[in-house]
């Protein structure tokens, strides 16, 4: 399969993120045209592009779009999630920094389609200061322009977008998390139902959507249903942005039409494994989803396949783990990030992701006992669908897996009371703990 | 009111001191107020704000929490409960120049650890603390969505790709 340029086509001209570059190139036009046609047309495009959200559920957008109730007391928002915090993932920023209009133009015609308020927002991940920057002045540039504000191409059409910066919580990047922290509030996700498109951000319909989605919009008002899905395959269309890092020789985001395999993204363009070693282990969706190993990797990374395989697509974040990687230090890191973003709503989650990371800890220490690994697994059961969002479902997919897959590894930890030889543990265990 | 103040570290941290009053300047005060237009609740700004004070200040102190709170109609509690719960608010003056070192996976089996690791013997501190000279304080943190270009270290607002030790070093003498 050879890489495509369809999201990422303006990302290398000068200048990219400017509106000149972006307007010499047709920019605004699928705006343009979609604010002359009817809102319901444009469900029903995005419903026939069989367009799936690209943030990690992948549930279809139009269908998302359908259930906005249309006379609702409160207004309707659209909220654009970049928050981006999934480990692995880092596709978004490269969208918000080198092409800041194609996802405004995005927001303008999503909006327009859900019936929303003349304010929608992007939140955007505090860290991403640049990003943030990017985004203020291509607002500024649009509005200057008419994009945005009052009346838009004479459509009657009020619109406008403020960036509201996260400040450092995963958990707000979970829809209903991040409907409450830009009311203002903790991060804690919401229990649902009611979902969003009924009651979500100031008691408005919301519509929560991923940076990569919304860029998906005006590609598909241009160039139509059809086309949109001659990439990929039936239920799993159009041009996806990958991201691939850890031990490989040329990690990046790469653009390919939805449902490249594993094997061919890793071996014939990420250039293969750092010093041609053996592959041991693939996240293939971000830190939350369920490792695979070698043979299992002539997979086309595509929504469903990959849930077939028993893991999923998430993100997009595909994280590269070779032979010298210890899987117990790996998932260590894994479970210790869990447990620093949950938001301690739940028990399960809040007391269950602390204690896996310990109980990981001690297995790296060389402290370990015989029963770990089947505790771990007793763990997972109890946090598992027991927990109010997904993140908790989330935090056990590396540590079931991993455990599964490697269990012999876990057991080499307990009887030798050291890492696998070969392997390595990356941290020395020395470090005082700092104060969060 | 001062007799009133619990005598523990935990509670003095979070009482201001009456004797302090903080106020935004007038052109930090304009950007609050065009803040308050882009929501329609008063609640909303808080996020905006406590970027606002953080960038006016360098930290969160309690006496900012009790004028943000006075600003937007929330209880101090409420801020607190806030700014606590997002790691990127300061409550605890900070370093002239904060190290964020990213040390989850991608960045980690690109030996970030070494860097970080590195960072609190040069500097001498633990982790998570500042230096005597108040100018760098050495920070873990989570994935900061740029896992192709590990290791990465945010230093302040700024993005450090495909770090190592050598380049830290060199970053660190150049910011002294
Ligand atoms: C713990 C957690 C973290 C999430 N983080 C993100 C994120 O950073 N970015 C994102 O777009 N979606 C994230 N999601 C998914 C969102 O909840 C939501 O499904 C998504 O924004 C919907 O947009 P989409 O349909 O366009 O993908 C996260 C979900 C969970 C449970
Ligand atoms: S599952 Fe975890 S992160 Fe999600 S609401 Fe519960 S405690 Fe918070
Ligand atoms: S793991 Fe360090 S930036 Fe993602």
């Amino acid at each position: 399969m050879e890489p495509i340029k369809v999201l990422t086509a303006n990302i290398d001209k000068p200048n990219s993120a400017s509106i000149d570059t972006y307007l010499a190139g047709g920019g605004y036009e699928s705006a343009r045209k979609a604010l002359g046609m009817k809102w319901e047309d444009i469900i029903q495009l995005v419903k026939d592009s069989e367009l799936r959200g690209r943030g990690g559920a992948g549930f279809p957008t139009g269908m998302k779009w359908s259930f906005v109730p249309r006379n609702a007391p409160k207004p309707t928002y659209l909220l654009c999630n970049a928050d981006e915090a999934e480990p692995g993932t880092f596709k978004d920023r490269v969208l918000i920094e080198k092409d800041p209009h194609l996802l405004i133009e995005g927001m303008i015609i999503s909006a327009f389609a859900i019936g929303s308020n003349p304010m929608a927002y992007i939140y955007i991940r505090g860290e991403f200061h640049y990003g943030a920057t990017v985004l203020v002045k291509a607002l500024e540039e649009a509005r200057e322009k008419g994009f945005l504000g009052k009346n838009i191409f004479g459509s009657g059409f009020d619109f406008d977008i403020t960036v509201h910066r996260g400040a450092g919580a995963y958990i707000c990047g979970e829809e209903t998390g991040l409907i409450e922290s830009v009311e203002g509030h903790r991060g804690q996700p919401r229990v649902k139902p009611p979902f969003p498109a009924v009651i979500g951000v100031f008691g408005g319909p919301t519509v929560v959507q991923n940076v990569e989605t919304l860029a998906c919009v005006p590609l598909i008002v241009k160039n139509g249903a059809d086309w949109f899905k001659s990439f990929g395959t039936p239920k799993n269309t159009g041009p996806k942005l990958y991201c691939v890092s850890g031990k490989v020789k040329k990690p990046g985001v790469y653009e390919f039409p939805m449902g490249i395999t594993l094997k061919e993204l890793i071996y014939d363009h990420c250039g293969g494994i750092t010093g041609d070693r053996k592959l041991k282990a693939v996240i293939p969706g971000g830190a939350s989803a369920p490792m695979l190993t070698p043979d299992e990797i002539d997979l086309p990374l595509n929504f469903d396949a990959v849930m077939k395989a028993g893991s999923m697509l998430g993100s997009a974040g595909i994280i590269v783990l070779d032979e010298t990687v210890c899987i117990v230090d790996a998932v260590w890191r894994l479970a210790k990030f869990f447990a620093h973003e949950s938001c301690g709503q739940c028990t399960p989650c809040r007391e269950g992701t602390n204690w896996m990371e310990s109980i990981l800890d001690r297995l790296e220490r060389g402290e370990g006992r015989q029963q770990d690994a089947d505790l771990l697994l007793d763990m997972s059961d109890n946090i598992g669908g027991k927990s109010l969002c997904a993140l908790g479902d989330a935090a056990i997919g590396p540590v079931i897996s991993s455990v599964k897959k490697f269990r012999d590894e876990y057991l080499h930890h307990v009887t030798h009371k050291s890492c696998l030889p070969g392997t390595k543990r990356y941290r020395r265990l020395d470090m005082p703990v700092g104060a969060h | 009111m001062a007799d009133l103040q619990p005598d523990n570290a935990y509670a003095k941290d979070r009482f201001p001191d009456p004797k302090k009053t903080v106020e935004f300047p007038e052109d930090v005060k304009k950007r609050f107020d065009h803040i308050l237009t882009l929501y329609p609740t008063k609640e909303a700004a808080l996020l905006p704000t406590l970027h606002l004070v953080q960038e006016t200040w360098g930290w969160i102190s309690p006496e900012a929490v009790h004028y943000v709170g006075g600003l937007l109609d929330l209880s101090p509690a409420t801020v607190f409960g806030v700014v606590s719960f997002y790691d990127m608010y300061d409550q605890k003056p900070v370093g002239k120049y904060r190290l964020r070192v990213c040390t989850n996976l991608s960045c980690m089996v690109s030996n970030a650890y070494d860097i970080y690791e590195h960072l609190c013997d040069r500097l001498q501190v633990h982790p998570h603390e500042t230096t005597k000279d108040g100018r760098f304080t050495v920070l873990e943190v989570e994935c900061l969505g740029s896992c192709g270009t590990a290791p990465v270290v945010q230093i302040n607002n700024d993005y450090h790709e495909n770090m190592s030790v050598e380049k830290m070093d060199a970053l660190v003498d150049q910011l002294k």
